[in-house]
């Protein structure tokens, strides 16, 4: 006569998100007094200031024909400098690392998980909490940084930038985001993995430098196993995209260079009419771009998915 | 090491504990409202270990009770069920009237829980890190400042409410712990360890504090290594042993059933001195119980174990597990 139930086929009271916008604000302040955070950002500030300068250095004498004058500041490079995005797409993943490899495994270190866990909220809220403050603070940052290189533009070039122009390099801010969103969330995957902080910046930094270096080489040796050449090119395409730097990559090609009509091979028969050179509008730019966008956001998600399984899983005591 | 923590999470991944599991809910007239805590069968394991085996309890509202044991008997476990911080394997729990697993925010808003060497956040204040928790707890503006202000008073953090931390003795950090469970002004309050690390006059001043919400009539679990203390405070004492409670009641009845009775006289060449003539302190009856527990293992021949409830004598208790873990 026992009555039985399964109990997790019952919803459980309230929201997951319950009290999840005061734990991020609270990680948001960490963040934003945290050392770490500024030291980053002077980094990220010089860094960037240092290839502004020499991309204006570079694009002064043909600022009266260039119609995409915004868009050369971010990506043209004058030895011995990178271009702006190239830096961006070394320090996102780092910012973003610093700020999400300690994230939960410092709470059991300082013993504070169970303490919070014994609050009425859910885990849930807690880890989308910590992800949020991260992207948040990313967000801003990379903000900060979009307007001071706009602005500097303006200043030093004097020519107001066109619809077209702001359009593409807010798409290209969004998109940015998305990489760090990435990396954020594969340093909060370690940082539920790993008990120690140390050991899950290390990890986070192996995976970065997997993407960074190795991964266009493992995706050349990749291309050489199907036998006829398109499908060679098509193999190492396929698994190179794997990388969030490669699709990273691609979007910024396609969107600070308007003149990109393909971000794969193109055969001859495809440019028969064709005006080489000539530029694509924003939304078909967009149009271009928009599997590697997915992709980006998709990583995201997969990774977040990840970690909360895990998270969800592991005992609280310390 | 690293491995093996990464292989442990992928086994955690792999081994849901509680998938398509069935648990038993109770039925309507088993329910007691006069308990604060009821729990029938309560039991977790972990892969092949059972952290806590096939528990029973029940707590009156208003009680304080002391959760005695060795080190790994049981009691935290037990603990993080009643919060619904782990789930059970089996059994069903009931805080307060509300499941810890459907009703885990009711249970939570109304438990005042301060871990084992809890922690906080040392670059904040001892203020903010209050100020915190009642955000989480759901506290608007004006009761979470009034709240805050007279636990900081009550616990004698005043002076120091607006220091980092990081810079807090451990004695003014479980203060601060206990001020952060009396800020929830909570209808159950478990205490895990409370006095570790303290040192001994700290620990008293602790144990005063507890004394008076005892006054209160609020409603205390608490678990702890310093058992003359444990013996002045708790109404009811209960004692874990490999994940079983070998022993309850109060500090006499239990007395009575360790040292008492027949067949439990040990004729041991090192008995405990000291308790001929006055009635044997919880340290003694503690020590006594887990001696007996060697001894029987230890093939000592011919002592009927009298000690304890039927089915959970410290012999058998023993005999299931090898008696050298055990750690008074």
């Amino acid at each position: 006569m026992k009555r039985i139930s399964v109990s997790a086929s019952i919803p459980r009271e309230g929201s997951p998100f319950t009290s999840v916008w005061t734990v991020t604000v609270k990680e948001m302040a960490d963040h934003m007094g945290s050392i770490r955070i500024r030291l980053l950002l002077a980094l990220i500030a010089l860094a960037a200031m240092g290839a502004i300068y020499s991309a204006v250095h570079e694009i002064r004498s043909a600022v009266g024909e260039d119609p995409f004058v915004l868009l050369h500041v971010f990506s043209v490079s004058k030895e011995p400098l990178p271009s702006f995005v190239a830096f961006l797409s070394f320090l996102i993943p780092l910012g973003a690392i610093a700020l999400g490899f300690d994230a939960v495994n410092s709470e059991y270190n300082h013993r504070t998980l169970s303490r919070i866990l014994a609050q009425p909220i859910y885990r849930d809220a807690f880890l989308m909490g910590k992800f949020l403050a991260g992207l948040l603070t990313l967000a801003l940052s990379l903000t900060v940084l979009w307007l001071l290189v706009v602005g500097m533009a303006l200043f030093v070039l004097g020519v107001p930038p066109s619809p077209e122009e702001i359009g593409r390099s807010l798409m290209f801010l969004v998109a940015a985001l998305c990489y760090a969103g990435v990396w954020l969330t594969v340093a909060m995957l370690f940082s539920v993995l790993f008990r120690q902080p140390a050991t899950s910046a290390l990890a986070s930094l192996g995976v970065w430098l997997l993407f960074a270096v190795f991964w266009n080489m493992l995706a050349g040796l990749a291309g050489q196993i199907p036998s006829d050449q398109m499908s060679q090119i098509m193999t190492q395409l396929w698994f190179s995209r794997l990388s969030p730097n490669t699709l990273f990559a691609e979007t910024m090609i396609a969107l600070l260079d308007p003149t990109t009509r393909s971000l794969g091979p193109i055969l001859y028969s495809q440019l028969e009419r064709a005006m080489l050179g000539s530029p694509l509008r924003f939304g078909q730019s967009a149009l271009l771009i928009w599997p590697q966008f997915a992709g980006l956001i998709a990583e995201v998600i997969l990774l977040f998915t990840a970690a909360y399984v895990l998270f969800q899983r592991q005992e609280i005591r310390a | 090491m690293n491995a093996v923590k990464v292989s442990s999470a992928l086994m955690a991944f792999r081994a849901p504990h509680r998938r398509g599991v069935l648990l038993p809910d109770p039925q309507p007239e088993e329910l007691d409202p006069a308990l604060a805590v009821q729990a029938r069968g309560l039991r977790k394991t972990y892969g092949a270990v059972t952290a806590v085996k096939g528990l029973d309890l029940s707590i009156r509202k208003g009680e304080v009770i002391g959760l005695l044991g060795p080190n790994g008997s049981g009691k935290t476990t037990t603990i993080l069920m009643l919060m619904g911080l782990t789930e059970p394997t089996g059994g069903w729990v009931r805080v307060l009237g509300y499941d810890p697993l459907r009703d885990p925010l009711s249970v939570k808003r109304r438990v005042g829980y301060m871990p084992d060497s809890v922690g906080f956040y040392d670059h904040l204040t001892a203020r903010q890190n209050l100020e915190y928790t009642a955000m989480l707890a759901g506290f608007d503006y004006e009761t979470r400042k009034a709240r805050i202000a007279e636990v900081l008073e009550r616990l004698q953090l005043s002076s120091v409410a607006d220091r980092k931390v990081g810079t807090f003795s451990r004695g003014m950090k479980q203060r601060l712990g206990l001020a952060e469970v009396l800020m929830k002004q909570p209808g159950l309050i478990i205490l895990d360890e409370p006095t570790s690390g303290l040192d001994p006059e700290a620990a008293r001043e602790f144990l005063e504090i507890i004394r008076s919400l005892k006054e209160q009539d609020s409603t205390i679990m608490l678990s702890s290594h310093l058992l003359h203390q444990v013996q002045a405070i708790c109404d009811r004492v209960m004692l874990f042993n490999k994940g079983e409670k070998v022993l309850e009641g109060t500090v006499e009845e239990i007395t009575r059933q360790v040292m008492g009775g027949g067949g439990t006289a040990i004729q041991s060449a090192n008995a405990l001195p000291g308790h001929s003539s006055s009635p044997p302190t919880l340290d003694e009856v503690y020590a006594r119980y887990f001696e007996q527990l060697r001894n029987d293992s230890n093939g000592g021949a011919g002592q009927e174990g009298g000690a304890g409830k039927p089915g959970s004598s410290p012999r058998e208790a023993a005999d299931s597990n090898s008696a050298g873990e055990v750690k008074p």
